[in-house]
């Protein structure tokens, strides 16, 4: 039996102080359950990675965080999330606010048609600031912070379109940061992506792990196990609703699994 | 019946197909080719910038006519654009498909097929006579405004629908309202075709003849306000060839507006091209 290689991180998560705490979590799409009875503390300026087959459920998990179900009418919602122990889905919690606190990076890189800076500049914007210097100040911070910098900044102007695919993904991160949010949401966001772009955003994600709490949901266990600093496993139970098997610290998870299916799909036996 | 072999009926369909192909632009050019070659000569600065006599006469120019249909269009899109695309707005982002809504939409396409005169008399039963406007340029241009809406809303709707969702996705996460959203991102990203549609109704005011006849009147002054009456070209037309014995007036009038009518068509092609050209650089992901 081989194991997928982990990458050892002596300097793991900084603190382990929980930043997302889920409790009981029941996620229904009409009547179809998508999601059981989840229980997961997800800790602060960490990565942790969401695993497990396709449709157990692992996008709709993410995008409870930010409450981007909402959008879906028949969405319903059941159970504790609280973020700095604050419930999310409290009746007078803010949504708008919410989601400036909690970013999300899509599968598919999708820049508004705009030019970079506007792109970067989105979120100020709408949040109401409209002071030049300040925004160049602020895109520019957010574009080195993401690592797209160099080579865009003689390109502010033209449209965000014509960047490759990676850089297209960077600058969708870069706009997220513009925003300072504490969150982090990645839904697959290397899976349209090169390998040399891949290694670039993995890069960029260990380095941001330093000061922003990333969840990531991705199909590619090499790269959870490269990436996560904590590794969560998702599978469906016989009605199709997504239920959490474990968690754990990724060395754990892909070397010393407790559950037999973490061990099967680990190992690549299915999935 | 005799069979007819692959090849034979191959060739068959082709010059049906042809033909019909033909037939069509042979229609259309016999049309412009007639009006142009009867309409031109009569056509000169003279005939574009005096005002007709009017009456029985038809003799004169059609100054008058050209700053009434202006003046029409203009007051029609003012109001026709803000409700159209409002409700567009209603049923593409906010409404959620239900009986209301399927009502709505299904309005919207009957509305489409209810033939001008029939918008024409309720126009002058509600502005002209119930409103008191009379025949003037305001009861014309609601009655156009009731006439174009299902248009305009369906070629808006169609056009907000084309933005991909990841858009409106991406802005939402960004912590941007519904509101914002769809002004910053959804708006422009659908204005190619929005423009479209405001330019396919500003033509169809301009062709527009039934509805107009009932509500608009048919003087030939120049208008003082929206409460004066008017005509438009197509009315001018329609009057100097059943009024008066100025045919070749009719002919140089209808020349003008036909003339107009391709440079719209012309116009919104180049629109409609550019629209798409740009939604499938959003769509690759590359310009």
């Amino acid at each position: 039996m081989k194991l997928i290689e982990v990458t050892n991180r002596d300097n793991g998560p900084a603190s382990n102080a929980t930043k997302i705490k889920v409790r009981g979590l029941n996620l229904y799409y009409g009547v179809f359950q998508a999601l059981r009875d989840i229980n997961l503390d997800i800790i602060e300026k960490s990565i942790t990675a969401i695993i497990g087959p396709s449709g157990c459920g692992k996008s709709s998990f993410l995008r409870v965080f930010n409450r981007m179900n909402d959008l879906i009418p028949s969405a319903k919602t059941e159970g504790m999330i609280e973020l700095d122990g604050e419930s999310i889905y409290a009746r007078g919690c803010d949504v708008v606010e919410l989601r400036k606190r909690v970013g999300m990076v899509f599968q598919k890189p999708n820049p508004f048609p705009m030019s970079v800076f506007d792109n970067v500049a989105f979120g100020p914007r709408r949040h109401g600031n409209h002071n030049k210097s300040e925004l160049e100040e602020i895109v520019e911070r957010s574009l080195i912070r993401a690592a797209l910098w160099d080579e865009t900044k003689d390109k502010l102007h033209q449209s965000a379109l014509s960047l490759s695919g990676g850089q297209q993904q960077r600058l969708c991160i870069a706009r997220v940061l513009a925003v300072q949010p504490e969150v982090i949401l990645m839904d697959e966001p290397c899976s349209a992506l090169d390998p040399i772009a891949t290694m670039k955003i993995e890069d960029l994600m260990r380095n941001l792990a330093q000061e922003y709490t990333i969840v990531i949901v991705t199909h590619n266990m090499q790269q959870a196990a490269r990436v996560s600093d904590r590794t969560a496993f998702f599978f469906m139970s016989e009605d199709r609703a997504g239920i959490l098997v474990e968690e754990g610290p990724t060395t754990e998870i892909f070397t010393n699994p407790k559950d037999k299916r973490t061990e099967d799909y680990v190992t690549g036996r299915f999935g | 019946m005799p069979r007819i072999s692959p090849k034979t009926s191959e060739r068959l369909a082709k010059i049906l197909l042809w033909g019909a192909g033909f037939l069509t632009v042979l229609i259309l050019a016999a049309i412009v080719i007639y009006v142009l070659v009867n309409g031109v000569s009569e056509i000169n600065w003279e005939f574009l910038t005096t005002p007709p006599i009017g009456g029985l006469s038809g003799e004169g120019g059609i100054s008058t006519i050209i700053v009434t249909t202006v003046y029409l269009i203009l007051i029609t899109i003012f109001i026709l654009t803000p409700v159209g695309i409002g409700a567009a707005i209603y049923l593409s982002e906010y409404a959620q498909d239900n009986i209301l809504t399927n009502f709505i939409r299904y309005a919207v396409e009957t509305l489409a097929g209810v033939p001008s005169i029939i918008y024409g008399l309720f126009g002058y039963a509600l502005f002209v006579s119930a409103l008191y406007l009379g025949h003037s340029l305001i009861a014309g241009a609601l009655t156009l405004v009731c006439l174009l809406l299902p248009t305009m809303i369906r070629t808006t709707e169609e056009a907000l629908r084309a933005v991909p969702q990841e858009y409106r996705e991406a802005s939402l996460a960004l912590g941007a309202t519904r509101w914002q959203t769809i002004w910053h991102v959804a708006l422009p990203a659908a204005l190619p075709g929005i423009a479209t549609a405001i330019i396919l109704s500003t033509g169809r005011v301009i062709e527009e003849t039934a509805c107009l006849y009932v509500t608009l009147g048919g003087s030939a002054a120049m208008p003082r306000s929206i409460l004066s009456g008017g005509r438009t070209l197509a009315l001018h037309v329609y009057y100097l060839a059943m009024d008066t014995m100025a045919f070749d007036k009719a002919m140089a009038t209808a020349a003008v507006l036909i003339i107009i009518i391709v440079i719209i068509n012309l116009f919104t092609n180049w629109l409609s091209q550019r629209f798409r050209s740009a939604y499938t650089a959003m769509e690759e992901g590359r310009p």
